[in-house]
This record gives structure tokens, sequence and C-alpha cells, in this order.
């Protein structure tokens, strides 16, 4: 029985007992867009990384006003949270136009590789029948951008890109009864065609004279009305075509400015000192080296040492002769091969909370004829985005202006407020669009440590990280074990389906598969590394043990893996995208090519399919053996969201999440010792290159009959199980790891 | 300088006494890699001369000096390729390359390759392909790329791929890369 209801999954990381730290929940989305698709089920929650001491100026300020700035410290979530208020939100907060006739939408989102900047000109360009290049957008400037909040789970397609449409729709209906007032005509008695409205033969506006004109602005001050009727998808002209990226020129001429590129004159650049291993603490230390080099400025605050110079090698050497200054104390730590053991075991120390029943499992396990328990273990993984966290901070008297690589810039904005005890009206952060970031850059480390050098420095200084901070200092997707307690009954049906995930996550963690009796589980453990979000969150682990166990009842049951599935889901969406990925793959074929079922001969096919999110996908996988190492040569994925909006960059999502899922399949693990992370860059923490690209059978089903969801993470989640269990079918022993191991 | 806060700062101006005892004091931090030189180089067709310590980082004084930001930090160890540049021709890693050992060379970097605002032929390909998403890493695919068509314009699907598997691309755009590079090089 598919499982409608979803209990909410406390966060992983506990709420901090620290005063200052905002408690409220974090899915900032789920309460703007009153809808039940949950965002993201655990966040990274921690109270702020550096305590700042209060400068003697600050220190004044707090005594004559302390009241007044914990309050505005506070209001700057209080408004963050309240955007119920959205509907106020005036058209002229949304638009701007020029006198070049070109629209400026204004959003808070960002653009990180997933498409946004593309899609959402899409959306204003359909709706104001413009062309896309007269389309301009402004992301993440949390200054002038009215707040559709932070970029993660999958929200842009089903929230901002409505939000964008139903405003542009709104502001052509203004801009078009305006001109009918202009014209003294009926609004029926004008036309409008690429941004010219005409009134008979005489009578012509384009949108540029209208950006002149002072009375339309007054207009413009208004909330766009609830009765603008949006472009109907078999009359769409841009969206549901394959327009290309919008920044795509500016790419492919290194003309585009990530946080890390960003110059001010005067600037200066940052390093930080970090700590030897994890919760190490500094017993000694001593500035004088650095002080003694010319131009660099050294900053010392609470557990803060940073230096900035006007380069950055400079600032290493600085930062490098206080570091052969210090000595550390180590904190306690345990190594990673007994990450797996530690979980599970502060997991289970904490009894049988949470765990939703449906069914009766006592029945469930009377019934079954036969069984199957399986541990799955899922490695530490790195969102290890290509641009490292990067920040350019700028103090003008009390506003502090921060440029930074944030999928979540009111959040980052809130840090900088807490930190700096700043009011919301005297911090602004600026993401430019930003090299990447998979759900690894929802905080703010970078720009306060940019802004703590700057304030010292008294000049605007550029941080970025290393690729070894970034592998060290950043946060991980959660490890995990997996317990599946699966039976099957007389008749080869699903009778008992018991599934406990040990701090991975909730994500996805129910079964699709009709089963009449069952559990699921998610249980918070003690985790050694910082956690948090990552594309499609837990959804991978749990579908790699959820599609392997079923591989392993369906061999049980000496039945085909895809007979099986079919039998056990309910007419839907995913059956539609599994049978759309084995039809493509030619399933029955390819089994008895590969010879499966036989004696295995290095060689087999494995599918999977999976649904978080909204949106559904099946892979279908064939890999071989060859010098005992693990080859995916094929891989078939159907993936359905709804109404397609831009097929290419659809199919670049697909693929991306696809080959990044291959990553976490086969070699992607997070090490650790002694409180080091022991692979810490690219030479030894091996990522998907080219020549990993199977050969690739890409199939979409648009909906064009749904409404259109996300399509960033979901595409992930199917390919490791497949990968799993076509590696079963070659070589007859089944490897329950993430990433997996040939034994 | 240490406020009553405990924030101690040492702010450029403030640095005199410190700056004053170096006169008669050995510096422990002084030695040789600290002292600057002038490194002459071509820089996209420009004669260029940078006053700088000679163990910089190329990628360092492109970036900061030179302003061109088109060169990204992918790694630091020369495993990404994200900050490829051409030296002379061939395709280089400048963040594991020293700014002296190229003094006296043409360097290309992502800015210097189109001409008279007509773009090389790598970039159209980048372009009609779509390879690109966050696009953080595509000015070092197509320094590669530039130097692969240039030098091997026979070259096979294989070699490309043994070629580009020296970047990283962590969207994973491969499938895109793979079909710009290919028609980059068969139109060369």
């Amino acid at each position: 029985m598919a499982r409608p209801h979803r209990r909410p999954i406390p966060d992983l990381n506990p709420p901090s007992s620290d005063p200052l730290i905002d408690r409220s929940p974090s899915n900032d989305d789920l309460s703007i867009d009153d809808e039940p698709l949950e965002v993201e089920r655990y966040e990274l929650r921690e109270p702020p990384r550096y305590r700042f001491a209060a400068n003697r100026r600050e220190f004044t300020q707090v005594v004559g006003a302390g009241l007044l700035i914990t309050v505005s410290a506070r209001t700057a979530h209080a408004q963050r949270r309240g955007r119920s208020a959205r509907r106020e939100e005036l058209l002229s907060q949304r638009f701007q136009l020029g006198d070049d006739g070109i629209v400026t939408v204004l959003t808070s989102k960002v653009s990180v590789g997933q498409g946004a900047r593309t899609q959402l000109s899409q959306a204003a360009a359909e709706e104001l029948g413009l062309p896309i290049d007269r389309i301009r957008l402004v992301m993440a400037d949390t200054q002038r951008c009215p707040d559709d909040g932070g970029t993660a789970g999958s929200r842009t397609t089903p929230s901002t890109v409505p939000r964008v449409r139903n405003a542009a729709a709104a502001l052509r209906g203004l801009l078009h009864q305006f001109a009918a007032e202009q014209f003294d005509l009926n609004t029926e008695q004008v036309t409008y065609s690429e941004g010219v409205f005409r009134g008979g033969d005489q009578q012509q506006l384009s949108l540029s004279e209208l950006a002149r004109d002072e009375a339309l602005q007054e207009r413009l001050n208004a909330a766009p009305s609830e009765d603008a009727s949006i472009v109907p998808i078999d009359r769409w002209r841009v969206l549901g075509t394959s327009v290309d990226k919008v920044d795509g020129p500016a790419v492919v001429t290194g003309q585009t400015k990530y946080p890390s590129d960003i110059q001010l004159p005067g600037m200066l650049y940052g390093k930080v000192l970090r700590p030897t291993s994890y919760g190490a603490t500094l017993a000694s230390v001593d500035l004088t080296p650095a002080q003694q080099l010319d131009d660099v400025v050294v900053v010392r605050d609470g557990d803060f040492i940073g230096c900035a110079a006007p380069t950055s090698w400079r600032a290493a050497k600085a930062r490098d002769a206080i570091a052969a200054t210090c000595q550390w104390k180590a904190g306690s730590s345990f190594p990673s091969d007994q990450l797996f053991d530690r979980l599970k075991r502060s997991g289970d120390s904490q009894g049988d909370r949470g765990r939703d029943v449906w069914g009766n499992p006592a029945e469930g396990t009377a019934k079954a004829k036969q069984t199957v328990r399986g541990e799955y273990e899922i490695a530490y993984v790195q969102h290890a985005p290509m641009e490292p966290r990067a920040a350019v901070a700028q103090w003008q008297d009390d506003q502090l202006t921060v440029w930074t690589g944030t999928q979540q810039p009111a959040r980052v904005h809130g840090e900088l407020c807490q930190t700096f005890r700043l009011s919301p009206q005297q911090a602004r952060v600026i993401v430019p669009d930003t090299g990447g970031g998979f759900g690894g850059k929802h905080t703010g480390e970078a720009a306060v440590e940019a802004a703590r050098l700057a304030k010292a420095a008294g000049r605007p200084v550029s941080l970025r990280w290393t690729r070894d901070e970034e592998f060290t200092w950043a946060y991980f997707r959660p490890a995990g074990v997996i317990t599946v307690h699966a039976g099957l009954d007389a008749a080869g049906d699903l009778c008992l389906w018991e599934f406990t995930n040990y701090n991975s996550g909730g994500s996805a963690i129910e079964t699709p598969y009709k089963v009449p009796h069952g559990s699921t589980r998610f249980v918070r453990c003690d985790a050694p590394l910082r956690q948090g979000s990552y594309r499609a969150l837990a959804s991978t682990a749990n579908t790699f043990a959820r599609e392997s166990a079923m591989d392993e009842l369906a061999a049980r049951s000496d039945a085909d893996p895809l007979d099986f599935r079919l039998r056990h889901l309910a007419d839907g969406r995913l059956k539609d995208v599994l049978k759309a990925a084995a039809d493509a793959f030619h399933w029955p074929r390819r089994v008895a090519e590969t010879g499966q079922g036989e004696k295995p001969n290095q060689r087999g096919v494995g599918l999977a399919c999976g649904t978080e999110k909204g949106s559904f996908v099946a892979a279908c996988a064939e890999v071989e053996i060859r010098d005992g190492e693990l080859h995916v040569v094929e891989v078939c994925q159907a993936f359905e969201c709804g109404a397609v909006h831009n097929p290419r960059n659809l199919r670049a999502q697909q693929v991306g999440a696809l080959m990044m899922g291959l990553g976490g399949a086969l070699t992607e693990s997070i090490e650790f010792s002694e409180g080091k992370i022991t692979n810490p860059s690219f030479s030894s923490y091996r990522v998907p290159r080219l020549s990993d690209l199977p050969k690739l059978n890409i199939v979409q089903l648009n909906r064009p009959d749904l409404p259109s969801v996300g399509a960033g993470e979901t595409p992930i989640i199917a390919i490791a199980p497949a990968v799993a269990n076509a590696l079963f079918a070659a070589t007859g022993t089944r490897c329950r790891s993430m990433p997996l191991r040939l034994s | 300088m240490i406020d009553r806060t405990g924030v101690t700062t040492a702010p450029t101006a403030g640095n005199a006494v410190a700056r004053l005892l170096r006169r008669f004091l050995p510096d422990p931090t002084e030695d040789e890699s600290v002292a600057e030189e002038t490194i002459e180089l071509q820089i996209n067709g420009q004669r260029q001369s940078a006053d700088t310590d000679p163990d910089r980082p190329l990628l360092d004084v492109l970036r900061e000096d030179f302003h061109l930001t088109g060169t990204k930090f992918g790694c630091g160890e020369g495993e990404c390729g994200a900050c490829t540049v051409l030296v002379d021709g061939v395709p280089t890693r400048s963040c594991i390359t020293s700014v002296g050992e190229v003094g006296g060379t043409e360097v290309q970097t992502i800015e210097g390759l189109a001409q008279a605002g007509q773009l090389h032929g790598v970039q159209q390909a980048f372009l009609d392909h779509q390879a690109m998403q966050c696009g953080y890493c595509v000015p070092g695919h197509i320094m590669t790329a530039v130097a692969l068509a240039k030098e091997r314009p026979n070259a096979s699907r294989d070699e490309i791929v043994a070629e580009m598997s020296q970047h990283i691309c962590r969207c994973c755009n491969y499938e895109n890369i793979l079909a710009a590079v290919q028609q980059a090089v068969q139109q060369s």
C-alpha cells in the first residue's frame, strides 16, 4: 500500500540552546507556498561559528540600545519568515521597465548552474510577450529583490516560476490598461505585440516610452491583480522550448563574474587560520611573525585568526607564519572505519521512537514464507562544487555589503546581522551567479570571515576557500546505515516491509510499493562530521536500499526484477517512467543477452526507480567487470516532472544528476582519521570525469497536463541502485554499500 | 594593537613600530622567496611585466595583478583543470605553475581567445552544444580544447576523452562537453 501520509522528520541538527539562535523551522519555502511538497527536511543548524567581541564603538551602541540591537537581529528572521506578506508585493518591486525597452525582473533565487536565470527569463518573456533578450534578471540581492526564498528543494520551478509568471501577466494587463487610457480607447481596441501597444493605425506606445511615463510608475506601486491570466500551455512560445542559457556568451568568454571574481578598488585578499583537526583548540599562538610583515592585516578575535594582504599569496604566507607558532590541543575523534558501527549504536541507544507503522507487522512476519534482511551503508560524500566558498566584503561606515556564493541569501544576511550586531538595513548580500552548489552552499562561512577581515582592514576583502578547506570545513551529505527486513507471502507478494534509516535522513523513506504491513523509521545519531543538505537529500540513500532490497526479493521469488516491481506498483507516474525506461532499454532482450539468471558472467543489467519532490525517475544500467574493475557501460534513464519548461536544460540536469549519482555509487567516500579528512583533494577523492560517461539513452516524459516541478535533484536517485543490481547480476554477489565495492 | 575587548589588529598604518624594529632585528620570515623580481611576459599578445615574488602561482598573478578573472581556481593541485591557460600554446595548470617559470613566454587566457568580437571556434562550439551549467570549469575546458584542436585536428573520440578527462565539471555536463570538443576538432 502506498503511503500518502508523511510523518514530519525531525531535524538532524537539534536546535541549539543558544538564545541567539533562531529556533523556528527553516523550511522557508514551505511557509510561502502553502502546498504539501516537502522542501529540505533536514538543514544544517548550528551556533555561529565565530563569536566576535564587540569593539569599543559597538560596545557603546550595545549599552545604549542593547535591546534594540538584539531585537533587530530577530526582526531579520521575522521578516524572512513572515513572507505571507508576499501578496502585498508590488509590481514595482518585481519589475523595472528600462527606457531601452528591457524589462528587469527581480528575484531572490540564485543561479548555481541549474538554469534558474534562463528559466525565469523564459517565464517573464512568455507572459510579457517579449523575446528573451529583452528580459534581464537581477538575482539574489537582499536589498533589491523580493524574497522568493532560498534556492533549494527543487522549488524554483513549482514555486518561483508561477509567481514570476503571475506577476508578469499582471504587469502586462496593467500596461495594456494604461495604454488604452492614453489612447482614450477600450482595452479591447488596443493590440499588443513584442513590447508595442497599438490603438488603431495612428497611436502606439512602446515599452521604452512607457518606461519614461511617471504616471505609470505610480501605477506600478500596486500589488499584482489576482485575476491576471497566464498564457496557457498550448500557446507557449518561449516556455517549453530549448532556449539557450542566457549567460552562455559570458561564460565562454570568461566574462561571468562569479563571487570569487568580484574585485573592488583597494581590495585585499584574506586567509583564515584553521584548526589542525576537528575539535582542536588553540593552546598558544604568536601573531608577531605575521604582524611584522609589511602590508598585512592580522586579526585575532575570539577563535578567529585571519590575515589580509594585497595578494592571496602574501596573506597565506602571513597565515602560515602564525600557524608555525601554534600549539593545538586535539579534540576526541574516531576513524571512518568505525563510522557505521558507531552510528548504529548511537541510534539504537535511543530505543524505538519515531517508528511509523501501518497494517500489522507481526501479521506480516507470520505470513512471510521468505524473508530478506539487509543492512546498507552509505558513506559521507562532499558536494565539491568547482567554485569553493567565496566572498567579498565591503564596509562603508556601518553598512556591510557582501558578494558571496550561497543558495540562501536571506539566511546569510541573517547570519551577518547576528554576528556583527547589525540591523537588517545595515547588511546587504548579493549573490553573483555561482560556481555550483548542489545543496552545499546554504551557509555563510566565507561571508562572515571576509566581513571580519574587511572590518579590521578598513578595506574590501576577498576570501576564497581552498579545496582542502572546502573538503574539510564545509559540510557533508550525511552518512547512514539503513536496515531492511522484508517478507514475501506464499504467492510471492510483498507482505512485510520494515525500513530504518540511521542518520542519513528521511527523504523518500516511504516505499511506493504495495505492501500491507510494515514500518519506516528515521533515527537521529551522533554524527562525527558536520552534515547538511545535498542534492536530493537522503532520497539517494533510501532509494538505494529499497531498490536493492526489491531486487533481492525478486531474486528470492525467481521473478524478473521489472515484473516484480510492476506487480507491486499502482498505476501511475512512477509505473509509467519505469515502463518507459525498460522499453527504451529493451529490458527483456538485454536480460537475455547478458545471460541473467544463469551463471554470472561479469556482465549484467539492473534497474531501479523512485520518486521524490513530485517527480519520477527510473534507470536501467548495464555493467561489466573488466580487469577487476566495475564499468558502467550503458544507462537508460526515464524522467517525468510534469510539463517541461526547457527540454535541453532538463536533459542537462538529468544527465548531470545521473553522472553525479555515479560518483556516489562508484567512488565518492569521505574518509577520516584522528579528526582529519584524509582525502581532502580531487586527487584523493575521485569525482566523475568525462571518461566515466557511459552510453546514454535519456527519456523525457513530458506531461503538459500536469504542473511543472523541479528536476535538479530526483534524477540522481535511481542510478546507484540500478548499478548495484546490475553488479549483482554480473557477479552473483550483493554489494550493500555506497560507494559499491567489488568483493 | 590590543583594545580592551581583546581584539587584536595590525592594520597597515599601525605597523610602524614593527617596521622600525625590522630595520635593526633580523626578520625570521624574511627569506629569498619573499624577494620581488620583475617578470616580463606576453599575456594575450600584450607585453606585460609583473613586479612580484617569482614563486607566486601564475593563476594568482593573472587574476589579482592583471584582473584576468576568467581563469579559475578549482583545486590548487593541477587536478581539475579550471585554471588552465596556454603557455606558448601548451595547456598549463596555472595554479601549480609559478609566475617565475613563465618569464619570457606567451600566455594566453580565455579573455584572449575571441578576436575582434568574433568567438573562437571552440568557444562557439561550447555555445552551440550548451556545454556549460554553472560554467565555472568552462574556460579551463576551452583552453585545453583549443590546443587539442590545433595540435591534433584528427583526434579520435578516445583521444578527446583522454585529453578532456584531465578536467572536472562537477555539474557533470560531460555529454555536451564531448560534443562541443568533437565539433571543435572537426572544424579545425
